[in-house]
């Protein structure tokens, strides 16, 4: 067990971002997205933060990088043939992911080959987190369901009138 | 245990360079998805640095208030995709450039 898996994993976090922030197609750069924040849920559990890392991979990497993906699909709709297909299937498009989740799947490998320990540091687990949550910050998580809800009304009212009218052209 | 700590300033150094790679990113670019992809990443910073100083003390705080991140990222990104969605159907575009009628 040692520090210097946090300083690979940071090294893959900072090369991912930085393909997220240069590439040209949506679909690559959030496949690098992907790859930013399993890293950075590797960090999150080094050092010592499991449910974080568990929620960065379920929320952050599951849902909202899904959504995104929802989004440009809906939006290549009409453009999408063949032939881009097996472009995108070439060697040069996979292999910059396969070498980042490479290495974190080797940290990965390591960390759980090694034993027990598997955390550097001090860790503050998932029941921990639970008490304080619903303890002292109960108020904040209503506060956030509220926002929760806000942003449901929202976006169901944007994503609504892009169904009804996209034939006539309303200018509110 | 008698484990080995991360120091959490290297932590901040790479939650500060994450985040100014995002902040770089909604400079820089015009696609408003990659806007959108970048200010993903500068929130994710921000959760970093959160949970990086919930770890240093050992308390729970900074991971909850990563969870209240991931919260108004998940609004943030709910609204905002709306958006997107309007922007491509009015501007057959989206480039953020041609929505600047409120220039005057």
């Amino acid at each position: 067990m040692d520090v210097i898996l946090f300083y690979i994993a940071g090294a893959v976090a900072v090369i991912a971002t930085l393909l997220v922030v240069t590439r040209l197609n949506a679909s690559h750069a959030l496949i690098y997205l992907v790859i930013s924040l399993l890293s950075i849920a590797v960090i999150f559990f080094l050092l010592g933060a499991p449910f974080a890392a568990a929620l960065e991979v379920v929320v952050y990497a599951g849902a909202i990088v899904v959504l995104f993906l929802f989004v440009v699909m809906m939006l290549n709709l009409g453009r999408s043939s063949i032939a881009r297909e097996r472009r995108w299937l070439q060697p040069g498009m996979w292999i910059g992911p396969v070498i980042l989740t490479s290495i974190l799947f080797l940290e990965m490998i390591f960390v759980i080959s090694s034993g027990v320990g598997t955390t550097l540091g001090e860790q503050v687990g998932p029941k921990a987190v639970g008490r304080a949550l619903f303890g002292q910050y109960l108020l904040a998580v209503e506060l956030a369901a509220i926002l929760l809800l806000a942003a449901l009304v929202g976006a169901y009212h944007l994503g609504r009138r892009y169904l009804r009218d996209r034939r006539e052209e309303p200018m509110l | 245990m008698t484990a080995i700590t991360i120091p959490v300033e290297h932590v901040l150094v790479l939650a500060a360079v994450l985040f100014l790679i995002g902040f770089t990113g909604v400079l820089v670019r015009r696609n408003i998805i990659f806007v959108l992809i970048s200010l993903e990443i500068m929130m994710n910073a921000c959760g970093l640095a959160f949970v990086a100083a919930g770890a240093r003390w050992a308390e729970a705080d900074g991971q909850i208030m990563f969870m209240f991140i991931l919260a108004l990222a998940a609004a943030e990104v709910a609204v905002a995709l709306g958006l997107v969605l309007q922007l491509h159907r009015r501007f057959d575009n989206l480039d953020i450039d041609i929505a600047s009628e409120l220039n005057g």
